[in-house]
């Protein structure tokens, strides 16, 4: 008798169909909201199939209004519902920004935990595929900066499950991030079922000994790639995917910022109030002495996100990192 | 729209009952009910202003004026009903069941005055305007999919209905049919604006008409017309009809809070000329009077009791244990992160640990 777990192939967008489809039939309390997510499956087909197997209910259509039903969430997740909501475009929450931070962040604290919101925002992010003005934001460390909500960003289609899962069991809300360039770029195995991955934990994606390069989600790829560029030049770089945004994974960078004594951060959000920033915060607090060079960042530009046809200058790419690796190692 | 909106009365100025389908409805024990709830908030909220002056407490949002629209409308409630209210409702609040020592504590700068009484669905006072809107709509639709005949009611001012909450959030409701009673407070003046500057619509009612939802508007000074039309919007949503908008007309005689003067912004002569005429405690006595009702020792010992609760209340406000500084970290999340976890200790290891 095996006792395997079955898996099955998937991208990053199925992974995230296949935990909202298991936790639709794990939880009657779960329910989907959003725009266009029904009949046409949202707008990257995340919700595909759910409204006709889980009825108009429980997979919701909503009005245009993401203030209105972030707030109706809000309610609902007060009132028993384990609500997980999609924002199309993550630069179009901004309506619900009120809502989330007056109101989603705070309630368990303004009653002392007698009312408290169980809700998920999913919301795909960042630029690289052409999409349109205000398609293509990363701001993240808006919501980071929010006391009272977890913000969490795979980038693989395994991790993209089971943190999903886990972040609709949390008892508190979660802005979950979806890196859209990589909805569909890579399969992956992916069990079946539920299964959790433990919101606040990074995961190493490379193993190496000189320069710890410490990225999420979208950038991911260009920060392995470059990673393994440069073991050409003989720096062997070990790569830690940040998973969660809040609360940092402060133990898996100081413990390899500790090993290695070099870093450099990459984040596709704006330089100034970055995450990176915290990222530093915790290799100050942690591990100043370890350091042999000061940590790199290569991010975003303080500019607003441009319009696609400048976006490949725009976005951190594989030679602006590999010159920050070698910035580091030859300090 | 004014003429296609009147202001319904059931009680005239004069205590006079207009509508006479209501006249078996308002019994004495009806009416003697609500007088009792209006003169206790009265005192309340009155008293509230004095402890602020005295530094007892910190700014006040007074209501006084608006005593009919909270006590209409919050006795018409089910008591497993929602109450989504704002600073301005703690007297519905009250009348509903919280508690008011709890009340106290909230202006008194503590959490736990946002806690309601065991089993009371009383979300914590709505600080940004309108935003608990929605907040109600969603609670009411889980209500629905849950299969109770549970409703909610979200107040709101005048002011909130210029606000996207107040229309996202009736949108939505209309939409999903959510058992909601959207119950508005005009009081005619945000902080200092009239309503003349806060919109172009003449009435506040008329908004209904966009979400293809019935607007009803009311002599919100009125109790009995503040009562029956919230019950009926109650009905109405319980039946799995959709919300309903009230417009209720009102006034407040003083300031928005206790830290502006109105005098500043208005003729403080037309609220003592309001208070002649159309005072809700006032016109219910001339309604009991007319009835043969009216009694002073039955007024006095409403009083007494009245003052004796609220003395009992501040008692107890004042008595409660300070504020323990373990609390700022101890309600972000269920768990808290190793960030808050740490900034705690720190902190309390500063200060030689909980100050309680």
């Amino acid at each position: 008798m095996s006792t395997a777990v079955r898996t099955k192939t998937m991208t990053l967008i199925q992974a995230i169909t296949d935990g909202l489809g298991t936790m639709l039939a794990e939880r009657k309390e779960v329910v989907l909201m959003g725009e266009d997510i029904g009949k046409n499956g949202g707008v990257f087909r995340a919700t595909d199939g759910l409204q006709e197997k889980y009825g108009e209910e429980r997979v919701m259509d909503t009005p245009l209004s993401e203030a209105g039903f972030v707030g109706a969430g809000i309610g609902m997740a007060v009132n028993g519902f384990l609500p997980v909501i999609e924002i199309q475009f993550l630069g179009f929450i901004y309506p619900a920004y009120e809502q989330i931070m007056t109101h989603a962040t705070r309630l368990r604290m303004r009653t002392m935990g007698h009312y408290t919101v169980p809700m998920v925002i999913r919301a795909p992010y960042g630029a690289g595929v052409r999409a349109p003005e205000i398609h293509c934001d990363s701001t993240e460390a808006i919501f980071t900066h929010m006391p009272g909500i977890k913000v969490v960003c795979p980038s693989s289609p395994y991790d993209a499950k089971g943190l999903l899962i886990a972040a609709i069991e949390d008892p508190d809300p979660v802005l979950f991030l979806e890196p859209m360039r990589t909805y569909r770029s890579a399969r992956e195995e992916v069990p079946e079922g539920k299964y959790t991955i433990e919101i606040g934990k990074g995961k190493k994606r490379l193993e190496g000994e000189d320069v710890t390069v410490i990225s999420w989600g979208a950038m991911m790829p260009i920060a392995l790639k470059a990673a393994e560029d440069m073991k050409a030049e003989g720096v062997q770089c070990e790569v830690i995917d940040l998973r969660t945004l809040f609360p940092i994974d402060r133990d898996i960078i100081a413990e390899s910022v500790q090993k290695t004594g070099r870093t450099v951060i990459v984040h596709e959000a704006h330089a100034t109030g970055g995450i990176g920033n915290d990222v530093l915060a915790i290799i100050n607090d942690t591990s100043f002495l370890y350091q042999k060079a000061p940590a790199e960042r290569v991010t975003g530009f303080d500019a607003p996100v441009p319009y696609f046809g400048f976006e490949d200058h725009y976005l951190p790419n594989e030679k602006r990192i590999k010159h920050a690796i070698r910035k580091v190692m030859m300090f | 729209m004014d003429n296609q909106f009147p202001i319904q009365q059931i009680m005239d100025l004069n205590g006079i009952i207009v509508s006479p389908e209501y006249k078996e409805k308002i019994t004495a024990d009806l009416a003697k009910k609500f007088y009792r709830q209006l003169v206790r908030i009265r005192m309340f909220d009155r008293k509230a202003i004095s402890l602020q002056r005295q530094g007892r407490i910190g700014t006040y949002a007074p209501y006084e004026g608006q005593e009919a629209s909270q006590v209409g409308s919050a006795l018409a409630l089910h008591s497993s009903d929602w109450m989504f209210p704002t600073y301005r409702e703690h007297g519905a609040a009250f009348v509903f069941g919280h508690s008011l020592r709890n009340i106290l504590l909230f202006w008194n700068g503590r959490n736990e005055g946002c806690i309601p009484p065991d089993g009371k669905k009383i979300f914590p006072p709505g600080i940004p305007i309108a935003t608990q809107i929605p907040h109600a709509a969603g609670a009411a639709l889980a209500e629905k999919m849950k299969g109770t005949k549970n409703a909610a009611i979200a107040y709101f001012g005048d002011g909130a209905t210029s606000e996207g909450d107040f229309h996202e959030g009736l949108n939505f409701a209309s939409v999903c049919k959510a058992p909601v009673v959207f119950f508005n407070q005009n009081n005619q003046y945000a902080i200092s604006v009239p309503i003349e500057k806060q919109m172009n619509s003449k009435t506040i009612a008329q908004k209904a008409i966009a979400y293809d939802i019935p607007g009803i508007r009311i002599d919100g000074n009125d109790v009995f017309a503040v009562y029956f039309e919230t019950l009926k919007a109650l009905d109405r949503a319980r039946s799995g009809e959709g919300p309903t908008l009230i417009e209720a007309v009102t006034w407040r005689y003083g300031a928005h809070t206790t830290a502006d003067d109105p005098a500043k912004y208005r003729d403080q002569e037309a609220s003592k000329k309001r208070r002649m005429e159309t005072d809700p405690i006032l016109r219910l006595e001339r309604w009991l009077k007319n009835e043969g009702l009216y009694d002073e020792d039955w007024v006095r010992n409403i009083e007494t009791d009245a003052t004796a609760e609220i003395e009992e209340a501040i008692v107890e406000m004042e008595a409660f244990p300070p504020a323990d500084p373990a609390d700022i970290f101890d309600h972000v999340f269920a768990e808290p992160t190793w960030q808050i976890r740490e900034q705690k200790e720190e902190y309390l290891r500063l200060i030689g640990g909980v100050t309680t």
